[in-house]
């Protein structure tokens, strides 16, 4: 196996980061890869700015992303697709849920909400995919898939299958919540095609 | 993934080292990076766990194990050390009898800590000798090979990790299950376990004797190693950091030391001897270059490598091969979005009170302390755990007469077990008029939920006894204790004021439960809406900085257009789906703008 990548998740705190990522480790691990993830928890985690590393290949040591060496950025939200660029590359590929969460000094008023952010991207020439992850969660039922959504628009530039993210949701995902993750992904698969 | 592995953190495979170690007894206080550690334990069977209300009792209830025979176990964070340091120093002397291991958990580049100190010198301090695993896999295996030291040296031992150690997932290989060797049973050793001067001299000679044979362990042990490469340049590095050196320069010479403390002299030296140029990659403090310096062999450090936040690969590669640096694309300048309290979490309405009151707000460490962010801007000091009391009390003794209404000590409930009641005793004992704000939301909430002796349940969450802090903060002797309901944000602050004023020591218990509790997060909170058409704009809400509520400016001629006074600048807006149902908004409005319920 020659194939090594950096996938970097980004979001605010309770979007279901950490979840979006398990399930694309236990997929790279599944088709044989090593990866590492790095996190992190505490203070950063109530409503702040988060992200989650992953790392794959055939041995991976460092658990961290090197600035510039992120492949795949999966943006839970706009803003926090572009405070994200200098871990990008130009080939790098951008998946961003187009939801907008307010950060404190906007919802107070203090500033505006940035405009055209995605742009800023996609003038460096980096491919941005944009999905409109909440509604469809809401589509399929259930506001809390946001995330499920965005792993399914990712898969198709893993280096695997997609039949086995679908496989590692059948496993990992517990039974009740099992069918409506399993139309979250392919929602997110279809949206990004 | 092969037979027997496991995807798992370094914490968890921490637990399942301790667990696969024969460990019976744990103690620990939570704090990250360290607290998944007993979260992860706790759920194995055969292992007694427990949450001990500071980090210094963690550690003495091992001792205790450890005397009683058992492998013991005891977790903080790198802070919690400072507060565990008194039993640290005296079983450096003692010894036990079954293993005692000590995880230190450090976070460099402080991502949930109020300082970046490096635990390695405790180990010299302490004349304990000291692992250092880079990676899950190798935390879970140095587990076992901790206890086996802590026994055959008869000495306490550390495990050292690091943020990048702990909340970082690999592939862990499951092992054998194995049980000390140690007899559990009492037996009185009273010249290793009675520390009066006599006994103590003896020891502290044994303490150096067995730091000598901890040395020669060291030159032939597995994990310390040379990795042989291109010998050009050879680098000394352990921990993360090690993972760093691998990725920047793969095919360079490699000394990784497992083991952080006691260095070993002669391997170092060997391998000084076969590379031109020895540099050592640490991160943190120059804890291996110093003491390698001291040897007599000369080593490149922190000249190049920085001394402040975590190392990665990209500033390894870079400190030594600038010329190899890429250019990045620079980041937009973006609204930064740094952490905020929940929305209807209670601490907000002590909070959003305090920033309206001339007080100097003496705070202290819990998700409480993001009370010192904007909008509410209400927290004047953080220090360490317990801290609040005692300097509202020495403030308050300094500023001297006139100043009685002017100092406000705050922390919440697991923090006031932790360290704060000492303080509350002094404050009562020697006399000042400082009042504390204890915000009891029935548990330890920053780290992630875990129980205290406040709560009503141990770790596990079986029925525990529960300590009334009103009784107890009248036990101590204060005689003003009153409870508010801080989700009525009027009331609290009459009830605010009329404790601060008072020239003796009071207490004010804010008590509402954390909106993150499970039973909390199980009920349907009822959601407040705004009534837009009598929000007259005037901001009393937005100015809780609640996530769940948001303004919208109007645009020129907006306001008349309308409908609004034409001065009117815009209105707020609660999100229904964030709001938690404190109502904390509704008890500011004064215009009957905002209405509980359906709409």
């Amino acid at each position: 196996m020659d194939k090594q990548g950096n996938i970097l998740f980004s979001g605010v705190g309770g979007q279901g980061i950490l979840l979006a990522s398990e399930i694309t480790a236990y997929s790279l691990l599944a088709a044989g890869f090593d990866a590492k993830k790095s996190e992190v928890h505490g203070m950063a985690q109530r409503g702040g700015s988060v992200t989650a590393q992953l790392r794959y290949g055939d041995k991976v040591y460092s658990p961290l992303i090197e600035p510039g060496k992120a492949d795949i950025l999966v943006a839970f939200e706009v803003m926090e697709a572009a405070r994200y660029l200098p871990y990008l590359h130009k080939d790098s590929k951008v998946i961003v849920n187009t939801q907008r969460i307010l950060p404190p000094a906007v919802a107070t008023g203090q500033t505006s909400y940035p405009e055209n952010t995605l742009d800023i991207l996609r003038e460096k020439g980096i491919s941005v995919v944009t999905v409109d992850a909440l509604d469809l969660a809401r589509e399929v039922g259930e506001v809390k898939t946001v995330n499920v959504v965005m792993v399914g628009a990712m898969a198709a530039f893993l280096p695997i299958d997609p039949s086995v993210c679908i496989a590692v949701i059948e496993k990992r995902v517990p039974q009740r919540f099992r069918e409506v993750n399993l139309k979250a992904f392919a929602a997110g698969t279809k949206a990004a095609a | 993934m092969k037979e027997n592995t496991i995807w798992m953190s370094g914490n968890e495979a921490i637990a399942l080292g301790a667990f696969e170690a024969g460990v019976t007894v744990a103690s620990g206080y939570p704090g990250t990076p360290s607290t998944e550690i007993m979260e992860n334990l706790c759920r194995y069977e055969n292992v007694y766990t427990e949450w001990a209300p500071n980090e210094k009792v963690g550690l003495e209830v091992a001792i205790g194990a450890s005397f009683a025979g058992a492998r013991a176990l005891a977790t903080m964070k790198h802070v919690g050390v400072n507060v565990a340091a008194d039993p640290l120093f005296t079983a450096s002397y003692t010894g036990g009898r079954g293993g005692l291991v000590i995880i230190t958990a450090d976070d460099p580049e402080m991502h949930s800590s109020q300082n970046e100190q490096d635990n390695r010198n405790y180990a010299f301090a302490a004349k304990v000798p000291m692992l250092e695993p880079s990676e899950p896999a190798e935390a879970k295996d140095y587990m076992r090979l901790a206890y086996e030291l802590s026994e055959e040296l008869d000495t306490p031992v550390f495990v050292r990790i690091t943020t990048r150690v702990s909340h970082v997932k690999g592939i862990v290989t499951q092992g054998e299950v194995v049980k000390g060797p140690v007899p559990v049973e009492i037996e009185k050793v009273p010249g290793k376990f009675v520390m009066l001067p006599a006994n103590a001299r003896k020891r502290r000679a044994a303490v150096e004797e067995r730091m000598a044979r901890c040395r020669e362990i060291a030159e032939s042990a597995p994990y310390n190693v040379i990795e042989e490469g291109d010998t050009k340049r050879g680098f000394i590095t352990a921990g993360v950091a090690y993972l760093y050196v691998k990725e920047a320069f793969p095919d360079a010479a490699v000394l990784k030391l497992g083991m952080c403390w006691p260095l070993p002299e002669k391997l170092i030296r060997r391998f000084a001897e076969m590379v031109d140029e020895l540099i050592v990659v640490e991160e943190l403090d120059p804890f291996l270059e110093t003491h390698i310096k001291a040897m007599g062999i000369s080593c490149k450090g922190k000249e190049l490598i920085p001394n402040q936040g975590e190392l990665n690969t990209a500033i390894v590669r870079n400190a030594l091969d600038p010329e190899h640096q890429v250019e990045l694309f620079a980041a937009p300048e973006l609204p930064m979005r740094p952490p905020n309290m929940c929305a209807g979490c209670p601490h907000r309405g002590i909070f959003f009170n305090l920033s309206r009151m001339k007080v100097f707000v003496s705070g202290d460490i819990g998700c409480y302390t993001l009370g010192f962010l904007p909008p509410l801007s209400a927290m004047d000091s953080t220090v360490c755990m317990g801290a609040a009391i005692p300097i509202a009390h020495g403030m308050a003794k300094a500023l001297g007469e006139g100043y009685h209404d002017k100092v406000v000590a705050v922390l919440g409930d697991s923090t006031f077990i932790h360290s704060g009641v000492t303080g509350l005793i002094n404050t009562v004992y020697n006399n000042s008029a400082s009042t504390l704000i204890i915000l009891d939301n029935r548990i330890t909430a920053m780290t992630g939920q875990q129980h205290n002796p406040t709560s009503g349940a141990t770790i596990k969450g079986e029925a525990a006894a529960s300590i009334d802090l009103e009784a107890l903060c009248r036990a101590v002797g204060v005689r003003h204790v009153y409870v508010v309901d801080p989700h009525d944000v009027p009331e609290t602050r009459r009830v605010l004021k009329e404790a601060i004023a008072l020239q003796e020591p009071s207490v004010v218990i804010s008590q509402a439960p954390c909106v993150l509790l499970p039973e909390l997060k199980l009920r349907k909170p009822v959601s407040y809406f705004t009534n837009q058409e009598n929000c007259v704009g005037c901001m009393s809400c937005i100015r809780l900085g609640c996530p769940a509520i948001s303004w919208t400016s109007f645009a020129e001629g907006e306001a008349e257009q309308r409908g609004y006074k034409k001065k009117q600048k815009g209105i707020s807006k609660i999100d229904e789906i964030l709001c938690n149902d404190c109502g904390q908004c509704a008890s500011l409005c004064k215009f009957n703008a905002i209405t509980r319920g359906e709409k």
